[in-house]
């Protein structure tokens, strides 16, 4: 057959190719374009289908079934091949010592209960967890649980395999033939012995430093659009709240009792230095002065005595005790219209007082 | 310090175990998608092509904006859309003054554009316009014959690339074995000029020949079209040659002194060295000499014994 020489047949795709086809003369019309197109792609089909039925068959339940050859026509890979997966430590030494993995049973007859067990997990034969008493040896060190002891061992076993684990999955990495469920990730880096792991942040934390971004807006995040599956804020902070000045009753009395409540908080937590005992004492001779003035009369400073000590009357301390200090210009007028009494004794006490301020 | 992380559910791990590299892959996955304007025409191509493909493609109906194809910086989405939907075939659709009516076809390799071409649709020609005998219709994901006609597919560049593409997107999964009652649809791709193919999808009617080979009888199904060739960009030669690595080059490695007979079934050839008796070395325990020796032994000792005991009575 000549025809099926010029044609390039790939049975694997069902192909066919016809490289020496070309129009005399292309048809103006459609439907001849159409026509001398299927006419054509009928011979090719033609020979592929020679080739596919003249291939071995063998007979199935919905119709002949035949096995095609490989595809010749070459197609690029989706994928890069996968990688060769390099020999664990394991599988290095075993192969050095010539071991060979045998198939074990999967359960193990256990000769203490007379019946067939697992030999792994659960309910599994010789399980530590089943001996119920360790007998003590000679060399046993005193004070040491036993069980503790085993658990921790167990534990320590546990933790070496998975250091070993985690050496070969890297050496798998280098070669990057990592199995493709696996993931390394890096978790913080220890630089030193002393640094802690990074704290990782709990759902909670994050949900709330969520909230929070979510609530920085001038509308409180009001207006903001919620994304999908957004949360309302759980903790959302206190808004400031101002309540009327004006005094009433009901809700205007709450502001006045809102301030005595912070202040006498204030003052009882301050109550423990609330006896000035200068104050206190001040007040006393205060208290005691008035008494006596009340009994004698009125009492006054001078005008002279206050033109002549009016420097050094300001620079009287508190604990010199002078009515004069106490009372300025308390009605002046009427401390003219006694100007003989109080003098000779005020006049005495400020000097006392003055020397009293140069010797200090 | 790395810490191993391993999905929590046998299903998500499932899912990325299918993903993996393989020696032998499966059929490639099509990704069906558009730009942000299509024109009618280019809808109803873009849903009869995934109507085709329906067993091995992903359509995806929402605008894309950022997705542009040939020019740098505009394939990222698409190589994150393959890298999503594990297609590595994909079919873009898009109109534009300029180019009206424009469909991307391309291939990625290992998630990442591999090559790309453009082709406009003219004389497209829907599906349901075409009349014919409903018996007729394929089944749904058949294998179907792929046909090529015209010089330009070998000599014009951009055409014969068409076909590699065309071949790719068309053919379905490689069997092994093949129902020859299941056969019954054809691709027909004729270059018309060297920038012009016609792609037309048709049903095949066997008749009776007189031998075993049936005559073939074609019927036009539709979608029928024109691809007018645009732009097109070619892998790169190194990633080329990557790509086109097979696993079979290294899966037969030839084993030695192993036959298979029909009826003996599997047949060793062992190959017995020489045995050199004259260089053997003989065994030590010749029980002759081990006897004489025992003998000696017993009767030493008995003499010794007498004698010493001779002396203690003496």
């Amino acid at each position: 057959m000549d025809t099926q020489n010029e044609y390039q047949v790939d049975l694997g795709n069902l192909m066919a190719f016809d490289p020496f086809h070309h129009f005399t003369s292309i048809p103006s019309a459609r439907e001849e374009l159409v026509a001398e197109c299927l006419s054509n792609g009928t011979e090719l089909v033609q020979a592929i289908v020679s080739g596919v039925f003249n291939l071995p068959s063998t007979e199935d339940i919905d119709g002949p079934l035949v096995k095609l050859p490989p595809p010749t026509t070459k197609l690029p890979r989706e994928k890069p091949l996968p990688k060769p997966k390099p020999p664990t430590r394991w599988e290095q030494f075993a192969k050095a010592k010539g071991i060979r993995n045998r198939k074990k049973d999967k359960v193990v007859w256990d000769e203490q209960t007379g019946t067939w067990k697992r030999r792994y997990g659960y309910d599994r034969v010789n399980d530590d967890a089943d001996v119920p008493i360790i007998e003590a040896k000679m060399t046993d060190e005193p004070g040491v649980d036993p069980f503790a002891k085993r658990v921790a061992e167990k534990k320590e076993r546990v933790q070496k395999n998975q250091k070993n684990q985690l050496q070969n999955l890297k050496t798998a990495a280098k070669a990057g033939a990592l199995p493709s469920h696996v993931q390394l990730a890096a978790t913080a880096l220890p630089i030193t012995g002393t640094q802690a792991a990074k704290k990782k942040f709990t759902k909670d934390e994050l949900g709330n430093v969520a909230g929070l971004a979510s609530t920085a807006t001038a509308s409180g995040g009001k207006f903001d659009k919620k994304l999908r599956g957004e949360k309302p804020v759980k903790n959302q902070g206190k808004h400031r709240k101002f309540l009327p000045v004006v005094e009433g009753s009901g809700i205007g009395s709450q502001e006045k009792e809102q301030t005595d409540r912070v202040l006498s908080k204030l003052i009882s937590s301050n109550s423990h230095e609330i006896l000035n005992v200068d104050k206190a004492v001040t007040m006393y001779n205060v208290n005691k002065e008035r008494k006596r003035r009340n009994q004698y009369g009125k009492p006054s400073s001078t005008r002279k005595e206050q033109g002549k000590s009016s420097s050094t009357r300001n620079e009287q301390g508190k604990s010199s005790s002078t009515p004069s200090k106490l009372k300025p210009n308390n009605k002046p007028m009427k401390a003219k219209s006694f100007p003989n009494k109080g003098k000779g004794s005020f006049s005495k006490k400020g000097k006392g007082s003055f020397s009293k301020k140069g010797k200090a | 310090m790395l810490k191993v992380k391993t999905p929590k559910y046998g299903r998500v791990k499932r899912e990325l175990e299918k993903r993996e590299p393989k020696l032998v892959e499966l059929a490639k996955k099509t990704l069906i998608l558009q730009g942000t304007k299509t024109s009618n025409v280019l809808n109803t191509v873009l849903s009869e092509i995934y109507h085709l493909k329906r067993d091995n493609a992903i359509r995806y109906t929402r605008k894309n904006d950022s997705i542009r194809p040939f020019e740098s910086g505009g394939e990222t989405s698409l190589e994150f859309f393959s890298l999503k939907t594990d297609c590595s075939i994909f079919v873009y659709g898009s109109t534009s003054k300029k180019r009206p009516d424009n469909l991307v076809i391309g291939r990625t390799y290992d998630h990442h554009i591999y090559d790309l071409i453009e082709v406009g649709v003219e004389n497209f020609k829907r599906m349901d316009s075409f009349t014919y005998d409903k018996k007729l219709a394929p089944q749904a994901g058949s294998k179907p014959f792929i046909v090529f006609s015209g010089e330009a597919f070998e000599s014009v560049d951009e055409l014969k690339h068409l076909k590699e593409v065309l071949l790719e997107l068309l053919r379905g999964e490689v069997v092994d074995n093949l129902n020859l009652a299941g056969l019954g649809r054809v691709y027909v791709c004729t270059a018309i000029s060297s920038n012009r193919v016609f792609l037309t999808h048709c049903a095949m009617r066997l008749k009776k020949s007189g031998t075993i080979v049936p005559r073939i009888e074609l019927v036009e199904i539709g979608p029928s079209m024109d691809f007018v060739v645009r732009r097109h960009r070619l892998p790169n030669e190194s990633l080329r040659k990557e790509a086109m690595k097979t696993a079979k080059d290294k899966l037969h490695k030839k084993i030695k002194n192993v036959s298979k007979d029909a009826l003996q079934g599997k047949l060793g050839k062992i190959y017995v060295p020489d045995q050199k008796v004259g260089e053997m070395p003989l065994p030590n325990k010749a029980k002759g000499v081990k006897r004489e020796r025992r003998e000696a032994k017993v009767k030493n000792s008995n003499n010794e014994r007498a004698s010493k005991k001779q002396k203690e009575d003496s």
